[in-house]
């Protein structure tokens, strides 16, 4: 979408102009989760070809490997297994990988559900306002006064009781899409109301309601791009969250199944050998873990800085 | 003052009856009761007796009414898993969760305000920036995460403090206390900083962020203006202005810490509510999982009412119904 | 020896683009009872130089250069210590917007008493009982009812009373008042600038008055200084200054004030827009609007020169450029 045919410049476009970029080159923290991101980012995207095992290969899979320790710690290490293996002889690097693909994975899908659940809500209710508004709202503010991990936690049971087992531990990465994001939703609302209730205020929209322009048309391509700019700071620190609500779920043991295991789900395998010594096991995924989402925070907190020239 | 607490409570009304609708529906339609409850074996009269013991033969209306009813008395039904009843279940767990949500609120409290307020005054200080870098760390780091890491190094390695269980308790009538014991007190040790961290770097971050917000105000900058010191400046002026938020948001993350007590408690098999529902959910423990529900929801409306009472008592433009009459023109 | 000198004051704003100059050596006094009036558009400095004098410039920005003296003592430079005692005692300020500048949590009373406790040796009774005494100079009926009302209690305008009483209740021997009435209605503008006045008057303090509104400055000042890009292009007595403005700028300035004397056609006013702190023309920085520019306007910047009875920042009274611009 072009920016120039919007009517004023959107928050978006006014951040992308060099005083973003300027901010984002001297910006030493930014630069560095920048990169650490990317490195996890593409370890998890491309662990197919990167990974130096394929975990999920059995027949690869010998016991007589099980719990080998990192190469830098005790003789019995194997350098074709640099953070060791687990209680299955699987190697934990490649594990980690693919781990970090699928939480990565369900809290990107979790933000993009909330996000569109979130954004049509605010818009509507902010543009229309009125009965519908304040039913969307209640509704928004009643969830919030529930910890997202609790909604989560409770929509995942709730499913995992309706469908048979079977059926459930296939489709349970979309049954924790669905739960992380309906858990998160009402912030977006309300943020996206909060701005299109100012935005409706501005001429250019009554300009645009004079030339006839439909409600749906005016609130997508005139008043979205003006409030995209609060919304994507929420996005970024949301990410952040939404990938350890699935880890704890995943910990917890009602999230992913150990056939197709998240960071949060090596943690919790690691958890049970964490006294016998093998502590490799659970914590390099939790380093993993931790990497992750403080460098999204980290971006995200910059970003909320950069597009709030006021706090600087 | 009276008229205002009553107004709060006649809100929460249709909030609960919301939350008791759903869980009703969970109930009564998630993971079909009957069956879970007969077994294997039973006979169609067993059946038809049980579904009317349950009231399930009855209209939808009045088996919620029915259920709202029963909550009310604080019955919740029997659990599938363990045969018993639901509110027998909670009484047991609860003073377990209580006592580990305040010690964690508390301790977030006390370090986490004034943490933040040094770090709202000292912006560019090195310690303020160890504390922010700290503080980030304690946000992305998941609960689960530090609770083991706490493990690891002072149950695993150093030996110090046990890594599970809530140790010796004291009981008084319904109540059971680890306060009044050594063990009762090593033990709570490590799960409150566990359950705490996380709130106490957000109250952190989120007192420094308004405290930096009220200190450009044109009030502060007024009282600067009027030769005021910055001990008074600083306390006075801008951290009251600072409570205003803070005590909303604080309200609710307290109110979060029972949500989050659920990790904590199965991290350190600590034997509260939390780590209750967490086996319940495990096994679609349908009856529980619902009770959970109202009760957290109970606890929020009652912490709602506290926010409302506290922010009553700093801001004084919530109080003008007081004083109108006595001439605000 | 005036109470306050100010001195070739420069305040700098680094930013990434280069220093910023938002002052440039600004010099003028203030005399014991006097009242100053700063006049200029928005951005010119006006307010600046307040901030500057009291110590409060919002960082990044930054006294680069020059002095600032009360009583023959240098104050620019004083630590934050030293120079709390003299906010509010020696100097004291009245800000904008009444509705901010007041803290929202405390009493008006609370917030008089901290102040005169601040700097005086009261007794809470007798700091309480000055506040009344306060509050009914400034004109707040029923004062000692209304002592322990909160701010969002009073309207604007006796909000702006109250924060003049909080300026004055210290006994302060000069009183930075920014633009005090700008924020309020046109109805009240006038009652604030009268007590404004009375007050100075009654307790001999100093008074520099920053506004745009030059109606104002001709009610209520002696001396007026004009300013324009972060200097002072004139100064002198206000008579002087309104009816035989020297400045090609003041001249500007008057002549797009509407009079109740003359008729006139229509309104003059000035051409174009006064430049962005980064794009100050070389030589005067009036000198692309001005319509009696020269050569040297363009290639030197002038100094305070007298030019009749005020002293004006302007080539054309400079005795070697030949006088009147017949060389353009």
């Amino acid at each position: 979408m072009s920016e120039a045919a919007s009517p004023r410049p959107g928050a978006l476009a006014r951040a992308w102009d060099s005083d973003f970029l300027y901010s984002f080159r001297h910006s030493p923290v930014a630069l560095i989760a920048a990169l650490v991101l990317l490195a996890v980012v593409a370890g998890a995207v491309f662990s197919h070809w990167l990974a130096p095992h394929d975990p999920f290969d059995l027949a690869s899979l010998s016991l007589l490997d099980s719990f080998k320790p990192p190469v830098f710690w005790g003789a019995d290490a194997d350098w074709a297994y640099p953070l060791g293996t687990d209680d299955q002889g699987r190697d934990l690097l490649s594990g980690i990988m693919y781990g970090t693909r699928i939480s990565l994975l369900v809290g990107v899908l979790a933000i993009g559900f909330a996000l569109t659940v979130g954004i049509t809500v605010g818009l509507v209710a902010g543009y229309m306002g009125g009965a519908v508004d304040s039913l969307l709202m209640r509704m928004a503010d009643v969830q919030l006064t529930f910890p997202a991990i609790l909604i989560a936690l409770l929509v995942d049971g709730v499913v995992r009781a309706v469908l048979p087992r079977a059926f459930h531990d296939k489709v349970e990465l979309y049954v924790l899409v669905f739960a992380i994001g309906i858990a998160r939703w009402p912030q977006f609302a309300r943020t996206v109301r909060g701005s299109t209730l100012v935005e409706r205020g501005r001429e250019y929209v009554m300009a645009a309601r004079v030339i006839g322009l439909t409600s749906s048309k005016i609130m997508v391509s005139h008043i979205l791009p003006n409030v995209l700019g609060p919304v994507l700071v929420i996005a970024t620190l949301n990410l952040g969250l939404a990938i350890l609500d699935e880890a704890t779920l995943s910990f917890l043991g009602v999230g992913l199944p150990p056939t197709q295991p998240s960071l949060g789900t090596l943690i919790r395998i690691g958890n049970d050998f964490l006294f016998s010594g093998e502590w490799w096991v659970t914590i390099f995924p939790g380093i993993t873990l931790a990497v992750l989402v403080l460098s999204i925070n980290l971006l995200g907190d910059w970003l909320r800085d950069a597009l709030n020239p006021r706090l600087r | 003052m009276f008229a205002f607490i009553i107004s709060r409570l006649l809100q929460a009304i249709p909030v609960l009856l919301v939350v008791g609708f759903i869980s009703y529906a969970m109930f009564a339609f998630v993971g079909d009761p009957v069956s879970i409850m007969l077994g294997q074996d039973f006979t169609e009269a067993q059946r038809v007796q049980l579904v009317h013991q349950l009231g399930l033969d009855q209209p939808f209306f009045v088996q919620y009414a029915h259920y709202m009813w029963a909550t009310l008395h604080g019955e919740f039904g029997i659990s599938y898993r363990l045969a018993r009843p639901v509110s027998d279940l909670i009484l047991e767990r609860l003073p377990a969760t209580i006592e580990l949500a305040l010690t964690a609120a508390v301790l977030a409290l006390l370090i986490g305000v004034p943490m933040g307020v040094y770090t709202g005054i000292r912006r560019n200080g090195v310690l303020a920036r160890a504390f922010m870098i700290f503080s980030l760390v304690g946000v992305s780091l998941p609960t689960f995460l530090i609770g083991i890491l706490l493990i690891l190094v002072f149950a695993v390695v150093l030996g110090w403090l046990p890594s599970f269980g809530r140790g010796d308790v004291v009981h008084f009538s319904h109540w059971s206390t680890g306060f009044l014991t050594i063990s009762g007190l090593r033990s709570l040790v490590l799960p409150a900083i566990t359950l705490g961290m996380f709130q106490m770097t957000l109250i952190m971050r989120l007192v420094r962020s308004e405290m930096m917000e009220v200190l450009r105000s044109d009030y502060v900058k007024f009282a600067r203006a009027r030769g005021l010191s910055e001990r008074v400046i600083n306390f006075g002026h801008a951290l009251k202005n600072t409570l205003v938020p803070v005590i909303t948001i604080v309200g609710l993350q307290i109110g979060g810490l029972l949500g989050f007590s659920i990790v904590t408690e199965t991290v350190f098999q600590w034997p509260g509510m939390g780590l209750l529902l967490v086996q319940s959910i495990g096994v679609a423990d349908i009856p529980v999982m619902s009770a959970y529900l109202m009760l957290i929801a109970l606890v929020f409306v009652g912490i709602n009412l506290i926010v409302d009472l506290l922010y009553y008592a700093v801001d004084p433009r919530l109080r003008v119904d007081r004083r109108a009459l006595t001439g605000a023109r | 020896m005036a109470l306050l000198e100010v001195d070739r004051l420069t305040v700098e704003f680094p930013t990434r683009r280069g220093i910023l100059r938002a002052l440039d050596a600004v010099s003028f006094d203030i005399e014991v009872g006097e009242v100053l009036g700063v006049v200029g558009e928005s951005g010119a400095g006006k307010s600046l130089t307040g901030a500057a004098i009291i110590g409060l410039l919002e960082p990044p920005g930054r006294i680069a250069g020059g002095q600032v003296r009360l009583d023959g003592m240098r104050i620019d430079n004083l630590s934050r210590d030293r120079m709390r005692p003299i906010r509010g005692r020696q100097i004291g300020a009245i800000f904008q917007d009444p509705l901010t500048t007041l803290n929202p949590l405390y009493a008006v009373g609370h917030q008089l008493v901290e102040t005169m406790q601040a700097h005086l040796r009261l007794s809470d009774r007798d700091a309480r009982e000055r506040a009344v005494r306060w509050l009914e100079e400034v004109g707040i009926p029923a004062a000692r009812q209304r002592i322990d009302a909160y701010p969002h209690e009073f309207s604007g305008g006796m909000r702006q009373r109250v924060v003049i009483a909080l300026a004055l209740c210290a006994e302060p021997r000069l009183v930075i008042a920014d633009e005090p009435t700008t924020a309020l209605d046109v109805s009240i503008q006038a009652q604030i600038i009268t007590l404004l006045k009375r007050l100075a008057k009654d307790h001999g303090t100093s008074v520099m008055l920053v506004t745009h509104d030059m109606g104002v400055i001709a009610e209520t000042a002696d001396r007026v200084a004009v300013m324009y890009a972060g200097r002072i292009c004139e100064i002198g007595p206000v008579r002087a200054v309104v009816k035989q403005p020297a400045h090609p700028y003041t001249e500007g300035l008057m002549g797009s004030i509407p009079s109740l004397e003359q008729r006139v056609e229509r309104l003059r006013q000035i051409d174009g827009a006064m430049p962005r702190l980064n794009a100050i023309p070389r030589g005067c920085a009036f000198n692309p609007r001005c319509p009696k520019v020269f050569g040297r306007c363009r290639a030197e910047r002038p100094e305070l020169l007298a030019a009749g009875d005020t002293r004006a920042a302007c080539w054309l009274y400079d005795a070697y450029s030949g006088g009147r611009a017949s060389d353009v």
